[in-house]
């Protein structure tokens, strides 16, 4: 079994506080991963680190993966903005056609079975703002099924969804993860996780395990990663910087 | 009667055909402007850059006196260093990012005030704050045409990395490009049009013809493009209105014209096909029948 990505001492840090700290571990290819851990556990982090978006690494990511898609949380995109279903999934193709050239038939094409393919024919050009949030979870989908990744990235991808959409997009995970793509998700529904997802990591700040989920998920491993989140907030930073400024 | 009311005064005056043209330009340029300001909720950014051009402006007032190039070049490098500054305040300390324009402009204000009033009159100032598009000259025309061309062309080119980047910044990011340049971009643009915009209406009113049509085409459009369509037209209407108005009216243009826009912002409010007053007050399509 190869791995897509391996994490090596990886420690991802903002403003001096480490986010994720000293985490080594490898995620297998092709299959699909479940990052868990309690909020605050740098889970979101080691995504955004995986992406290159994080602002200051130490240790190493090495990945295999030539193309990464990236599902964001919902807050972090504008859902009020005047844009249509359709536009939205079709930027799935940026990697195609980049800020200026047009879209091609073949993406126009394309957009639209990912559009059918989520259930949403039919919305193409209603306006994002008319959505529910799962509906837009939906588009988000069909711009992840356009960016036709190796690797993809969905950052609590079922928080605030009913269970019906639940179902349908897992339909969509489970077929990536038979074209042989490596999924790797936030979660926090850990029946789901079990249910779902073969391999997880669990996450405190540091590394609590990682492997096949029955066992990285047991009731002492859990315990042991809320244990650290509680501790967490008596002394906020880890590591001692070498040099402080007194007060 | 009718044909002296509207078309007359253009075709007596050179002015006011200078005058006209000119809010043309303005119109279909800032109103595009003002749509991308609107979406990146930079309403209030734009104003405080509209006024940090204010001490540029009035130090090229002081060097050169009442002369175009020299007021437009000082306005557009404050601006224009406004929005870097205040920028990177944002960026290197907690400070929110409108809170730190708010204290440039308001520096930039009170520092430009000063500045005028070192040489100039009342009446400089006066011209200064609120413009004089009855006094578009040719060198002001060509100014401010240039600049709705360059911002049409500039928008066309940089249109799809910057709606990218206003809905979903994140996605631009992990796409591999670098979002600030087309923000730094957008930015240098709006202050051109401040710049373009200041000579005919002034610093404090000049965002009035960006900014509102904007607004009220948010009631109407549901895609960025057809809100652009739609406040072009809106702020070229304005305008022309409010010239004839304060033509026949003997009253200043440059509120007049504002006002104007005012009044299609309050008419979207109430009438617009996207949550206006109207829509929130007529009866759901369910209980109908």
């Amino acid at each position: 079994m190869s791995a897509a990505l391996r994490l090596v001492d990886l420690t991802v840090s903002y403003d001096r506080h480490p986010a994720v700290h000293h985490v080594s571990a490898e995620i297998p290819a092709a299959e699909m991963t479940a990052i868990v851990g309690p909020n605050g556990a740098g889970k979101s982090t080691l995504l955004k680190a995986l992406l290159g978006l994080a602002p200051h690494i130490e240790g190493r990511i090495e990945c295999s993966a030539k193309r990464i898609a990236y599902l964001p949380q919902q807050a972090e995109i504008d859902r009020s903005f005047p844009i249509s279903v359709f536009d939205t999934v079709l930027l799935g193709r940026w990697s195609r056609f980049g800020g200026f050239a047009a879209a091609g038939r073949a993406d126009i094409h394309d957009a639209q079975h990912a559009i059918e393919s989520v259930g949403l024919s039919g919305f193409e050009r209603r306006p994002i703002d008319t959505l529910s949030v799962g509906q837009f979870q939906r588009v988000l989908f069909a711009r992840l099924l356009l960016q036709d990744a190796d690797l993809v990235l969905l950052d609590e991808p079922f928080a605030a969804i009913d269970s019906k959409t639940v179902a349908d997009l897992m339909v969509v995970i489970r077929r990536w993860q038979a074209e042989k793509r490596t999924v790797v998700a936030v979660l926090h529904d850990l029946d789901q996780v079990r249910r779902d997802f073969p391999n997880s990591l669990l996450l405190a700040r540091e590394l609590v395990a990682a492997g096949p989920t029955p066992g990285v998920l047991s009731a002492e491993n859990l315990l042991r990663a809320r244990a650290m989140a509680e501790a967490w907030d008596e002394h906020a930073d880890a590591c001692e910087a070498p040099m402080r400024l007194s007060a | 009667m009718l044909y002296e009311y509207l078309f007359q005064p253009f075709i007596e005056f050179g002015f006011m055909r200078r005058a006209l043209v000119a809010s043309l330009a303005l119109a279909v340029g800032g109103s595009s402007i003002g749509v991308f300001l609107i979406l990146r909720r930079m309403s209030l950014m734009g104003d405080a850059l509209a006024h940090a051009l204010l001490p540029g402006a009035a130090l090229g007032f002081l060097l050169g006196g009442l002369s175009l190039p020299a007021m437009s070049l000082g306005g557009f490098l404050a601006g224009v260093a406004t929005a870097l500054v205040s920028g990177a305040i944002a960026r290197f300390s907690n400070l929110r990012e409108d809170a730190s324009f708010a204290a440039a402009y308001l520096t930039a204000l009170a520092l430009g005030v000063l500045i005028v009033s070192l040489r100039g009159s009342a009446v400089d100032l006066m011209n200064i704050l609120f413009g004089a598009i009855l006094a578009v000259d040719d060198a002001a025309l060509y100014l401010v045409v240039s600049t709705a061309t360059l911002t049409l062309v500039g928008l066309a080119a940089i249109y799809r990395p910057l709606v990218v980047e206003c809905f979903n910044p994140g996605f631009l990011a992990a796409m591999g490009v670098r979002g600030s340049l087309y923000h730094y971009l957008f930015l240098a643009l709006a202050v051109l049009n401040m710049v373009a915009g200041f000579q005919a209406l002034g610093t404090l009113m000049a965002l009035g013809i960006v900014l509102l049509p904007a607004v009220a085409a948010s009631f109407w459009a549901r895609e960025v493009w057809s809100m652009t369509l739609i406040a072009g037209p809106m702020a070229f209407a304005s305008a022309a209105v409010g010239l004839l108005v304060s033509f026949h009216g003997g009253l200043p243009s440059g509120p007049v014209i504002v006002l104007f826009a005012s009044l299609f912002f309050v008419g979207s409010l109430l009438l617009g096909s996207r949550s206006s007053v109207r829509t929130r007050l007529s009866r759901p399509v369910h209980l109908r029948g």
